[in-house]
């Protein structure tokens, strides 16, 4: 036994001289001191990054078996079409693989959704942290990417008039708009050099950016160091050996309630994956069981529910603005509404960063400002009426307050003292 | 090199010189990549015009032909119909067709050569779903009460009539699109061509 350590050790020796292996798993895991105060919020940096996994996985095998091309087949059916149907008929556990993809999709956007609203429950963004928040904030932007290139594939009625929408949204940029977006389509309407281009930006491009943007995400965070639930710094209070007094190594610590979230986020998948794919028209919508018509708009398009909320805002808009069409600012206050969250370091002057020990004004005005959030959601996928119209002009502007007016509210607000060590003894390790 | 603190003038332009070439070499190199996603000469040859017979599109009928892959509609409307543009005169945006949507000889009250039939590209203004008819009148329609009959987008709720020209107040900007076509006798139509000249 003994003899096999020692040859072990020999090896590892062999590819510490060459490769820092040893040093990088000290750094970013056995050594890495997180805040021993961890909750449930803490799961879902791990989970985006299993979804990350699981989203390339099931991917790669996709891509084994559908064609992007938008002619019609001897059926008369486009062939991308018809080979998702093929996948999921034809291609042995073909639907798993993709029942896994498209629910991978959503689960993603709600695992990311969980992980920005920690970080402005605790103030997460805040400095030292203002790179993690903005690579995180580009992450975001990769995944909505993702989410709209990978939409258009499957060539169904939904996906083909969403991305006539999005993709007409550009043209409504001044002077430019029109031209890029022909670009964008490279050719006068969505077509089979659209899918074609849309499905290697989907497959390559976006995919390569959004695994540079997570190392970069995650390097960043383990250069300062992960915040808490009490939004302070573990790094001002160390041991002798200058080993903060509230940290704990990352692994075993972590490592193993990750896994614990794990198991339990599978469960919910596996139930979602097995039993109900599409989850009533919201993770896949019944339009886009239809083969794409250039000819006729379904009578009600709504974006998945991930985009509702930005959506909502871009509907909202109906009143021309220094004589340019109500289009473009729609368009303007829609791309806003999705990107402000990257001036909340700079918006925010709050004493304290965590919820825990905010004042009144701040809580109030995020509680209004996931209430909108989430109306704003729930009216995306309505089709618009005069009140609907009226409740969702609203809410755009609770959402936009939220953030415009926090460098006000937010240094008025009566904030608690923070305290000088983390609230919890968690994990047992009391020093 | 020398650590004086000295800076070597010489050297250094030489530097940005040739940083900047490399720079220009770079953004050249991008130009093809860039280009190669505007439409391909088969695109752009695509789109020939298309001849559509009407003889069977009854007063009050539409229907919907494929040009440059847009859906076209041509509408045969009633008196009626044609009445009901005085109407909405007043609810629309630009009621004497002033931006040019419209080829020159259809900028007139009907937006059409002959009065009752009606040519345009069925795709929104807006952010270009194609739009619904919605030709019954009055709150039968679902759209509101005085309804006269049109078109109602649904993708962002824009409404036009019977026309083309879209209502006030609406996500729309601009009054659908009336292609170029001309009448080879009474009862065909070819689009994407007028007078011999080719759109």
């Amino acid at each position: 036994m003994s003899v096999v350590n020692t040859k072990l050790k020999d090896l590892l020796g062999w590819v510490d001289e060459r490769f820092p292996l040893t040093s990088n798993w000290k750094a970013h895991l056995s050594e890495y001191y997180a805040p021993k105060n961890f909750n449930f919020w803490y799961f879902f940096g791990s989970l985006a990054l299993l979804v990350l996994v699981i989203q390339i996985v099931t991917g790669i095998f996709l891509v084994m078996h559908f064609k992007p091309d938008a002619s019609l087949n001897a059926a008369g059916v486009p062939v991308a079409f018809a080979s998702v149907e093929y996948i999921m008929r034809d291609v042995p556990w073909g639907w798993l693989i993709r029942y896994m993809h498209s629910t991978g999709a959503s689960a993603f956007f709600i695992v990311v959704y969980m992980h920005m609203f920690r970080g402005m429950l605790y103030g997460s963004y805040r400095k030292p942290r203002e790179l993690i928040w903005i690579f995180g904030m580009l992450i975001f932007l990769c995944l909505m990417a993702e989410a709209f290139f990978g939409y258009l594939l499957p060539w169904g009625q939904m996906s083909y008039w969403g991305a006539q929408v999005i993709v007409n949204l550009f043209s409504a940029i001044p002077f430019v708009g029109p031209d890029l977006s022909l670009w964008i389509r490279g050719d006068y309407v969505v077509g089979d050099a659209t899918l074609n281009r849309f499905f290697a930006f989907h497959v390559i491009a976006v995919p390569l950016v959004l695994v540079g943007l997570v190392v970069a995400h995650i390097l960043a965070l383990h250069e300062v160091g992960s915040n808490n639930p009490d939004g302070i710094e573990i790094k001002k209070k160390k041991d002798a050996k200058g080993i903060p007094l509230d940290g704990i190594p990352f692994h075993p610590y972590y490592t193993v309630k990750d896994i614990m979230g794990v198991v339990v986020f599978l469960m919910a998948f596996s139930l979602i994956v097995f039993f109900a794919p599409e989850v009533g028209g919201y993770f896949l919508e019944y339009n886009n069981f239809f083969p794409a018509n250039p000819l006729q708009t379904p009578p009600h398009i709504a974006p998945v529910w991930y985009f509702t909320p930005f959506y909502s805002i871009l509907r909202a808009v109906t009143y021309p603005l220094f004589g340019i069409d109500a289009k473009f600012w729609g368009v303007v206050a829609m791309g806003a509404s999705a990107m402000i969250f990257v001036l909340l370091p700079w918006l925010d002057r709050s004493p304290a960063k965590s919820i825990r020990y905010r004042g009144p004004i701040y809580k109030t005005f995020l509680v209004a400002f996931v209430i909108s959030f989430f109306v704003l959601g729930y009216l995306g996928v309505l089709p618009q009426t005069p009140v609907r119209t009226l409740i969702s002009q609203i809410c755009s502007v609770i959402y936009f307050a939220f953030f415009l007016l926090m460098p006000i509210y937010s240094s008025i607000d009566k904030c608690k003292p923070e305290p000088d060590r983390v609230t919890s003894s968690g994990h047992g390790v009391n020093k | 090199m020398s650590n004086d603190g000295k800076v070597d003038c010489s050297r250094r332009r030489l530097l940005v010189a040739t940083a900047t070439i490399g720079g220009l070499g770079g953004v050249a190199a991008a130009v093809p990549f860039v280009a190669s996603m505007m439409p391909s000469e088969r695109a752009k040859a695509a789109g020939a015009p298309v001849e559509v017979d009407i003889s069977k599109l009854a007063p009050g009928q539409m229907m919907t032909v494929e040009w440059r892959g847009k859906p076209v509609w041509i509408i045969n409307r009633t008196p009626e119909q044609l009445a009901s543009l005085k109407t909405t005169d007043t609810k629309v945006s630009d009621p004497k067709s002033d931006k040019k949507q419209q080829p020159d000889y259809c900028k007139n009250e009907t937006r059409s050569i002959k009065p009752s039939i009606l040519v345009a590209v069925g795709i929104c203004t807006h952010l270009g779903c194609s739009p619904s008819e919605k030709f019954k009148t009055g709150a039968e329609s679902g759209v509101e009460p005085d309804w006269v009959g049109g078109f109602i987008c649904p993708c962002h709720g824009s409404t036009f009539d019977l026309a083309g020209r879209v209502y006030k107040s609406k996500p729309a900007p601009d009054n659908l699109e009336v292609p170029p076509h001309m009448y080879l006798g009474d009862a065909r139509i070819v689009i994407g061509e007028d007078k011999g000249v080719k759109a």
